[in-house]
């Protein structure tokens, strides 16, 4: 209807579908990812920082056939999440952590009916409108209670641009094996810094393997099918959570991911996801080049953690050092790990403040000294 | 008993879109009245196979189990934006709601309106019958001026509950909606006359006019403590005056071919949205 609707920008009219190395914001690695994995439905409510994802979907997805729509809510988008998902597609939302909070009864519903979808998190400070600025704090709401019930989002940190591509790209992949919602947490640092990135092949979605459980229209050829989470009858709800709890133990033991960087033989171990692991990895570096043995281990499945390789430290390492862009939330994780074998520490910034590698160093540096401390008691 | 089969002709049966199964509605509820309307009409359209229905919580929220066609249940009052992109996925298919008032006029209002505005080529079927039926009868965002509920024990005041939301009137000002009629069905004439309008909502969507919706003017004899013939008694006394009856938008009556035609057309003098020829707006 409007006269000038503007078409240029890179990637413009052709769709790509050779793999190909190219700068990019996390926010838009995200979103070319995603459509390159065959996601064609986009359904997102204006928030900042992660206005350009959004942005990229408003303007790629006409070229690739697909669909962006904004909502009239975060509330209205997840649920078209949920809509598209029963009807089939590779599904997407993309917001940041106020949006998350009015997605969850969505990403709920969503667990209940088994529906599989991807939602981003580009997390900002809270709690409440909070600010903009980068931040962690979401960390217990990805992992703990996305929504209310008995159900486990399945959520993905990634920590380079090339990671969050890699991340969005396979995560329809694991949503779908598992008829799950999947969660990428990422922050506004991610999502707005530009890294060279090597953007993955096209998928046609036309190729991708039918859904014999979604609400097509039954075509006369089977029974009709239903997606729902009412179970009014509590056995019956009972063992259906069971059942999904059984799932859920499947993807404890096939999906944790995680790097250990100079873990083998340090005392003190860093742990640390997403923007935060790339400060402390510049902390360890340096303390290295001081001669303490330290080591950094990252987390790329927040859930699952990734409780096996963590315990595989758990042997040798001497202390442990959560550090996080929050008030310490991760920290408890590692604590279920490490089970009082060796002290876990905490050191973060909150409020949208990105701690620097210097006090970072700091920290594994009167670590250092107490070990040696007690060392020489 | 084939053979009698065989001699008699059949003039009345279950509509195949309706599963044989036993509701759980109410004694005299007029949702098995609307079930079987809405059903028959995705009999005589043929299009059972093609369609996907969505019904939301309150007292319809089963409806998954009463419809043969695919369906699904949506969380409370969203099943506007559920459809949407049902519809946004499979345009081919017919997608319908079927929400009651508290689903759709109250929680569910922000997602009812942006559907509409939009010109989802979606099918609403929207019961109101003044009250939260499923949780045992409060107020509604369409209970009446001092109508009794349970959240309303001395009435509906209105200085202080606001005034029921007339929601034919209100979606009749967006540029989106094709077609809005407002029936009932307390007599064979008026339920003859609601499957007319729910045959030309499916039309209408199949037709891709733009956004349907039919409001049934419904009881709830449960909740409102009466029988059901009492219940359409006060229903037709109470009701039809703050709700009347009648088609409240109906683009191609006004000579459209559709929704997007009668937008444009109601803002020909905005030069963005009607460029001319020339490109003078560049």
């Amino acid at each position: 209807m409007c006269a000038h609707v503007p078409r240029c920008g890179h990637y413009g009219g052709e769709v790509e579908d050779m793999a190909e190395k190219v700068l990019m914001k996390g926010n838009e690695a995200l979103a070319e990812s995603a459509m390159r994995a065959g996601c064609r439905f986009f359904f997102g409510y204006p928030i900042t920082p992660q206005t350009e994802l959004a942005a990229y979907m408003a303007k790629r997805m006409p070229y690739v056939g697909g669909t962006y729509l904004q909502a009239e809510s975060e509330i209205a988008a997840i649920n078209m999440v949920y809509g598209a998902a029963a009807a089939g597609a590779r599904v997407m939302t993309s917001s940041s952590s106020p949006g998350v909070s009015l997605k969850s009864e969505g990403i709920s519903y969503m667990a209940g009916a088994d529906l599989p979808g991807l939602i981003i998190n580009v997390q900002r400070g809270g709690p409440g409108l909070g600010g903009i600025q980068p931040s962690q704090s979401d960390y217990w709401q990805a992992t703990r209670a996305m929504g209310h019930g008995d159900f486990h989002c399945i959520v993905f940190a990634p920590s380079t641009v090339q990671e969050m591509c890699d991340l969005a790209y396979g995560a329809f992949d694991i949503a779908d094996k598992y008829r799950n919602p999947v969660m990428i947490l990422a922050d506004g640092m991610l999502g707005q810094m530009m890294e060279p990135v090597e953007l993955p092949k096209m998928i046609d979605p036309k190729t991708l393997p039918e859904k014999d459980w979604a609400t097509t229209g039954h075509g006369d050829k089977r029974e009709h099918n239903v997606i729902n989470s009412l179970y009014l009858t509590a056995d019956h709800l009972e063992k259906l959570n069971q059942a999904r709890f059984e799932k859920y133990a499947r993807v404890e033991a096939e999906e944790q991911r995680s790097e250990s960087y100079l873990c083998d033989d340090a005392d003190i171990i860093v742990v640390a996801f997403g923007a935060s692991s790339r400060v402390a990895r510049s902390a360890v570096n340096t303390a290295r080049e001081q001669g303490i043995k330290v080591g950094l281990f990252r987390p790329i499945t927040l859930w699952p953690f990734p409780k096996v390789a963590l315990e595989e430290t758990c042997s040798h390492a001497k202390a442990y050092l959560s550090v996080e862009m929050n008030m310490g939330q991760m920290i408890d994780d590692v604590k279920l790990v490490v089970a009082g074998r060796a002290p876990v520490e905490f050191y973060g910034r909150t409020g949208g403040v990105i701690p620097t590698p210097n006090e970072v160093l700091t920290k594994i540096k009167e670590m250092q000294a107490s070990l040696i401390g007690k060392a020489g008691e | 008993m084939a053979e009698t089969t065989k001699e008699m002709k059949v003039v009345f049966e279950r509509p195949h879109a309706l599963l044989p199964v036993v509701t759980n509605y109410c004694p005299g509820c007029t949702h098995g009245i609307v079930n079987r309307l809405v059903a028959e009409v995705i009999d005589e359209l043929g299009v059972e196979g093609k369609t996907v229905g969505i019904a939301p919580v309150g007292c319809s929220v089963m409806a998954y189990d009463f419809f043969a066609c695919d369906m699904i249940e949506a969380a409370h009052g969203r099943a506007p934006a559920v459809a949407t992109a049902v519809k946004r996925v499979h345009p081919d298919n017919v997608v319908f709601a079927y929400q009651g008032d508290g689903d759709l006029a109250s929680i569910g209002m922000a997602e009812t309106v942006h559907a509409a505005t939009r010109g989802e080529n979606i099918t609403v079927i929207f019961i109101n019958n003044a009250i939260y039926g499923m949780t045992g009868g409060q107020m509604a965002p369409t209970s009446l001026p001092n109508q009794i509920t349970q959240t309303s024990p001395y009435g509906r005041d209105v200085s202080k509950a606001g005034y029921p939301v007339r929601v034919c009137e209100l979606l009749s000002t967006l540029d989106g909606v094709a077609y809005l009629e407002r029936v009932t069905v307390d007599t064979p004439k008026s339920v003859r006359n609601a499957k007319k309008a729910i045959r030309k909502a499916f039309d209408t969507q199949i037709a891709k006019k733009g956004y349907s919706l039919v409001e049934v003017v419904s009881t709830c004899p449960t909740n409102w403590g009466l029988t059901p013939s009492e219940a359409f008694a006060w229903m037709r006394e109470n009701m039809l005056p703050y709700y009347p009856l009648g088609v409240y938008k109906d683009v191609v009556a006004d000579g459209y071919a559709n929704a997007a035609e009668a937008a444009l057309d109601r803002a020909k003098d905005c030069p963005l949205v009607v460029p001319s020829e020339e490109g003078s707006n560049s």
